[in-house]
């Protein structure tokens, strides 16, 4: 378990990571999400004791991990793949690292058999390609069979093979019951991947949630409605106090109306209730990565135009909520009952 | 103990410091060896344990390279990060390095100092080698000290600096021109040579004996006889080393 309380780290004036806050639990794959820039790594860096946080304080089981005595057989991490001698061999990079914390020297051969590269573990780092170093950073990291791991972009220039291998080897880690952190910038791999999410965006805590949640939230939902009758259909919906947009004829298929919004349950009860006929009744997603931004580029607006009211920053060409606390931003009302790990999850 | 098997992995399983233990040790009983086949017969009883070390700033500055490498690769390639992870509170981990480097700077260094007066002696067998005196012990096997102080150095530049090409032109332009040019400043000049560390760290090799055009350079009026050079000396390094690893320790990896 990680616990980051009121992490804050200041370069000069810049402020790289702004009073974070949250916790990663065991036995799932937490995502750390942010764009670029937003504070990922120095945030991992400050978990690990690398970087000294300027305010607040972070804990792995409990502890700091300066106080951690052998800390490789608690904490696994995998920050940069390339932080080896280049004209070391594998095999000596993981026996120097073992030896360090008194783990048995055969447990670098273990590792090596893990992560395949037995073959190459007399050959020299530097001239390993960059899925073979993301490799030996996973050997690396497993080498005390530590309970928590961190893992800062993995999957990062890696072919569809090696993001395979990596996603399915994280989960495998979760589901041995260790606290597996994993950054990204992208949302579309953690959706794959992690099962929680800490989303950050300049520095600052955006959402602590379930990925499903988050998901749910973020892309903006609507509904997809066509039917002989579209005035009347028209007419019932905007009555209701529904959002309603005409998408005329095109690629997509024949005029519909569009009702942002909505769940497919809500329009398809209201129409039935005055006896209406459907051709199609669809819900919309809007892509995640649209939704991602909106979350992560949203943040800075935040700032200047202050919190609560989370429609009021946003166009409202984007399907602006129809009432404060219903956007993206607002605390998951069902996720305490749908996933108990996101209880007191926090949102902002 | 642990950590001084990681370090003596670390610094041997590249072959940089290999290199650089064969090159000093090369270079000084190489250079050692031409002195002694030249010297003329009639100059034979100049060749002294003494003169025989006239090289040894050469296998020195060579063994201060290798120190700051252990260092600055370190840095270059993050590898740094992986140590402190390792060891969160940094200090054992430093001190382990400076320790596996500096003994082995001081092993190479004895290593040159005796090689140098064997080929002298193999070559030259009648000229005045015996070691007796405890000045002469001093002239030879006092060189391997000066090469473990100097790697103490050499690491803590290294950890200031933090980067290689920076940390070795800082040490190698104090070493061969600050420390020779100092000491032609009018008037104040002879007060500071009394003073600069490798000068002092000399004065504990050469203390006491008569100066000679061949050996290594002899300066009268040090305020020091040679033990005290030598404290003053490892005072100077292991004091920039507890600056570095004050710096390290609170320093961002």
């Amino acid at each position: 378990m990680i616990e980051a309380q009121g992490l804050t780290k200041r370069y000069g004036r810049t402020v790289a990571v702004n009073d974070l806050s949250f916790t990663v639990q065991p036995g799932r794959v937490t995502g750390f999400l942010g764009p670029n820039g937003a504070g990922k790594s120095t945030t991992m860096r400050m978990i690990l004791g690398l970087d000294s946080p300027s305010a607040g304080t972070v804990r792995i089981n409990g502890q700091r991990y300066a106080e951690l005595r052998h800390p490789l057989r608690q904490v696994g991490a995998l920050l940069d793949a390339k932080w080896v001698h280049p004209n070391r061999s594998a095999r000596s990079h993981l026996r120097w690292i073992a030896a360090s914390n008194r783990i048995p020297p055969r447990r670098v051969d273990e590792v090596l058999e893990i992560v395949g590269l037995t073959g190459v573990a007399g050959k020299r780092a530097g001239g390993f390609s960059l899925g073979m170093s993301q490799r030996l950073g996973i050997a690396t990291a497993l080498l005390g069979d530590p309970t928590v791991l961190l893992f800062d972009e993995p999957v990062n220039g890696l072919d569809p093979e090696g993001i395979l291998w990596i996603r399915q080897f994280m989960q495998r880690l979760a589901g041995e019951g260790r606290t597996v952190f994993v950054s990204s910038h992208l949302l579309s791999e953690m959706a794959l991947t992690a099962q929680d999410l800490v989303v950050i965006g300049r520095g600052r805590l955006i959402a602590q949630t379930s990925t499903r949640e988050f998901i749910d939230n973020a892309s903006e939902s609507s509904v997809r409605v066509r039917g002989p009758e579209m005035q009347r259909l028209h007419g019932v919906l905007t009555s209701q106090g529904l959002a309603v947009r005409d998408l005329p004829a095109g690629d997509d298929g024949p005029a519909a109306l569009l009702v942002t919004n909505s769940t497919t349950e809500q329009v398809g009860e209201l129409v039935g209730r005055v006896g209406l006929v459907l051709h199609e009744l669809s819900a919309q997603r809007g892509s995640l990565e649209q939704a991602f931004i909106q979350l992560t580029g949203g943040d800075v607006e935040y700032q200047s135009g202050g919190l609560g009211t989370p429609g009021a920053v946003r166009p409202p060409a984007q399907g602006a909520p129809a009432q404060p606390g219903e956007g993206p931003f607002a605390a998951p009302a069902g996720a305490g009952q749908t996933d108990p790990a996101t209880q007191g999850g926090t949102t902002r | 103990m642990t950590l001084l098997t990681v370090e003596r992995i670390k610094l041997f399983s590249t072959r940089s410091p290999w290199w650089c233990m064969i090159l000093a040790t090369a270079l000084t009983v190489g250079l050692t060896s031409v002195f002694a086949a030249t010297t003329k017969s009639r100059d034979l009883n100049d060749l002294t344990p003494s003169v025989t070390q006239f090289a040894y700033n050469f296998g020195l500055v060579v063994m201060m390279v290798m120190a700051t490498l252990a260092v600055t690769t370190e840095y270059r390639f993050s590898t740094i990060r992986s140590t402190f992870l390792a060891v969160p509170r940094r200090t054992p981990a430093l001190l382990a390095k400076v320790t596996v480097v500096g003994l082995v700077a001081g092993i190479v260094g004895e290593i040159t100092a005796v090689g140098s007066w064997a080929v002298a002696k193999a070559i030259k067998p009648d000229a005045p080698l015996a070691i007796d005196t405890a000045q002469e012990y001093r002239n030879v096997f006092g060189v391997g000290l000066i090469y473990l102080l100097s790697a103490v150095l050499a690491v803590a530049v290294g950890l200031i600096v933090r980067q290689s090409a920076g940390a070795i032109v800082i040490e190698l332009v104090y070493l061969l021109l600050l420390e020779n040019l100092l000491p032609s400043i009018p008037t104040i000049g002879d007060n500071i040579q009394h003073w600069l560390p490798f000068t002092v760290g000399n004065n504990f090799i050469v203390a006491g004996q008569p100066e000679t055009s061949d050996g290594p350079a002899v300066i009268t009026g040090m305020p020091f006889g040679p033990w005290g050079s030598l404290v003053y000396f490892a005072a100077v390094c292991v004091g920039l080393f507890v600056v570095a690893g004050f710096l390290a320790k609170r320093r961002d990896a």
